[in-house]
């Protein structure tokens, strides 16, 4: 299909598959297998500026749009979604700075992010609290100097790798979720520490730890927006991050249908290539459906999201939960055809496979989206306008 | 620490096809790009840039469609580029080429290093630079595989000998030949390939850099291509057979006749 993109995505595009062609490709297997963090490849990454394009032109950026960030996303997570992902959140933990931060903070970190300097992530997620925001238990209690912060969060990406945290907390436990506030935390704060590194089925490269906070004092001047909006922040970043992870998974499935292809082109079986066999065909023609359906809603909810757009929270639950769903059915299928050799780790299938589940489950599992697109289905009572 | 860069557009293949009749190459279907070589001398006076300040400058002698590999070196972090493009530079050996990017470098005035690629994915003769050096009646450092410190004028690198290396250092301005070991180029940056979209590149001829038009192109070349061919290569092996202390006492024997032991 025809996307038109304007002359720069193209540009970003095809250097975005350079870098993971050149520079991940020929590590990816070993990065998976040491559970290793892609140091050298993110440094690539922002000597061509790939950390530039989510950030506006003024601290530095090129100031692209969420279209611009799920070419690159797709691009990478096509060789490796354990290396995207490390991209990815980065740019989630600077969203909520970009969109509600004081132009002081954005001064202070955005040029160093976008240049590669310094990296983000993203604090949410703790033991009592997942797909429930309402179980954050992280308190930011107001002193002298700043808030206190206590806590643990859990299953951070990025965590001990990133310099730069946003963390979300209570600073009115009365008030619940409304009585959350998001601050940014720099790596080395005093009381900050990172608990253990997580050992995961697949985007292995990534870095998964808990943050630990005991009475770690942050300036008031580092709160992102004002007191208590930090659960409609992080709706609203999720809300527009999650079109991302529909990226990744569609990178992912697009990875195992060109695997595949190759395969069974090669493979010889009762005499003829198994791609002659009509069983497999079926299958593949079935792949190749999915992933542009995919891709196609992917785009599309990118785009509605750069046209400015006020509410687009069914459309990128459904972006996220459809592309999602696809990696997993198109890598299981991929695996499949390939028989044996998918399944030995010799091939890059059964990799591509462990890292296609985790995108049905992270920002916002698809049973928690399908019941968000259902609440705004009864709303608009099915219509289309 | 202004740099310049002098590089080469080549056919993107070892499988060069000559035709013939003319002895030149066949270019038709053969995509063309920077001569691998010189992609480590841009990077090489982008980091040297990165360290000391200064301008990089690229510099090529070709057919208007070189133009390409300039903002490709720009891509890659060079901060200007001219293309030395003239009918009178057609059919240059490397000795007037090297006269015409001299001349080029000369004009550019504030040089303080001039890098170049060993040699041509092409031409393979590794003979510009040097000559390049000649020209300037500039100190020359060839197969340079690091280069430890620029100050006070003077430039101190390694370069790639046989069995180890060496230490040279020489005065600025200079000109050196890079080795592929010396680093490991970078990959386009969205701000580069931005500029080198944008980039206005000028064309200087002959009459641009005051060159003499009896050292360029053809009429410089104190070379002519009589013939291009691939060397045929014939192996002489034989087998030797018999009981194996036989076939010991024939190999001695051929060995002392042959005067090799």
């Amino acid at each position: 299909l025809e996307y038109f993109l304007t002359e720069q995505q193209k540009t970003i595009k095809s250097l975005a598959r350079k870098i993971a062609e050149e520079k991940i490709l020929p590590v990816r297997a070993e990065l998976d297998e040491k559970e290793e963090f892609p140091r050298a490849i993110l440094k690539n990454m922002a000597d061509a500026d790939m950390f530039r394009i989510f950030i506006p032109e003024k601290y530095d950026g090129l100031g692209g749009g969420c279209l611009d960030l799920c070419l690159v996303v797709e691009e990478l997570s096509r060789v490796c979604s354990g290396v995207s992902v490390c991209f990815a959140a980065s740019s989630l933990g600077t969203y909520s700075l970009i969109e509600f931060g004081s132009d002081e903070l954005k001064q202070k970190y955005l040029p160093a992010i976008a240049s590669g300097q310094k990296l983000a992530a993203f604090a949410l997620t703790e033991a009592s609290a997942g797909s429930d925001v309402s179980g954050v238990r992280t308190t930011a209690e107001k002193v002298k100097g700043g808030y206190l912060l206590n806590g643990t969060k859990q299953f951070i990406t990025n965590g001990g790798e990133a310099d730069m945290y946003t963390v979300i907390a209570l600073t009115d436990k009365a008030r619940g979720p409304r009585g959350a506030s998001a601050f940014l935390v720099d790596k080395g704060t005093p009381g900050f520490t990172f608990g253990k590194k997580e050992k995961k089925l697949g985007i292995r490269a990534s870095a998964t730890t808990e943050l630990v906070f005991r009475n770690c004092l942050v300036p008031a001047s580092n709160m992102i927006g004002r007191e208590g909006v930090g659960y409609v922040m992080v709706m609203k970043l999720l809300d527009r991050s999650r079109p991302g992870v529909g990226a990744q998974a569609l990178g992912v499935a697009q990875g195992a249908l060109e695997a595949a292809v190759d395969y069974t082109r090669t493979r010889i079986q009762f005499g003829h290539p198994l791609i002659a066999i009509q069983t497999v065909q079926q299958m593949l023609a079935d792949m190749a459906i999915k992933v542009e359906a995919a891709r196609l809603l992917v785009y599309s909810t990118a785009r509605t999201i750069d046209a400015g757009v006020k509410n687009f929270t069914e459309e990128s639950a459904m972006a996220k939960v459809f592309a999602s769903d696809t990696a997993m059915q198109v890598t299981t299928d991929a695996l499949q055809v390939c028989g044996g050799a998918g399944y030995m780790k010799d091939y890059p299938i059964e990799k591509m496979f462990r890292d296609a589940k985790i995108t049905q489950i992270y920002e916002g599992s698809n049973q928690v989206l399908r019941d968000v697109i259902a609440f705004e289905l009864r709303k608009r009572r099915g219509k289309r306008g | 620490m202004n740099i310049a860069v002098c590089i080469k557009q080549v056919p993107g293949t070892t499988k060069v096809k000559i035709d013939p009749q003319t002895n030149t190459l066949v270019r038709q279907g053969i995509e063309n790009i920077i001569n691998p070589l010189d992609t480590y001398a841009v990077e090489e006076a982008v980091r040297l840039r990165e360290r000391y300040g200064g301008e990089v400058i690229v510099l090529t002698m070709g057919p208007p469609q070189a133009d390409a590999v300039l903002r490709e070196a720009i891509s890659h972090g060079a901060d200007k580029a001219v293309l030395l493009c003239d009918a009178a530079f057609a059919g240059a050996d490397t000795l007037a080429t090297s006269y015409t990017l001299a001349r080029a470098i000369a004009r550019l005035d504030n040089i303080d290093l001039s890098i170049c690629g060993r040699q041509t994915l092409d031409g393979d003769t590794g003979q510009v630079a040097p000559e390049i050096s000649e020209v300037l009646g500039l100190p020359f450092i060839s197969y340079v595989s690091k280069v430890e410190e620029i100050s006070n004028g003077r430039l101190r690198v390694q370069r790639l000998v046989e069995e180890g290396y060496e230490t040279v250092e020489a005065p600025l301005p200079a000109v050196i030949s890079v080795v592929k070991e010396i680093n490991t180029p970078r990959l386009p940056s969205l701000r580069g390939l931005s500029r080198s979209k944008s980039a206005v590149i000028p064309v200087w001829t002959a009459a641009d850099i005051g060159a003499d038009k009896s050292l360029v192109g053809l009429s410089g070349s104190a070379t002519r291509v009589v013939k291009i061919f691939f060397p045929k290569r014939e192996s002489h092996g034989e087998k030797l057979s018999g009981t194996l202390e036989c076939q010991v006492d024939s190999l001695l024997e051929r060995l002392r006749t042959a005067k090799s032991i």
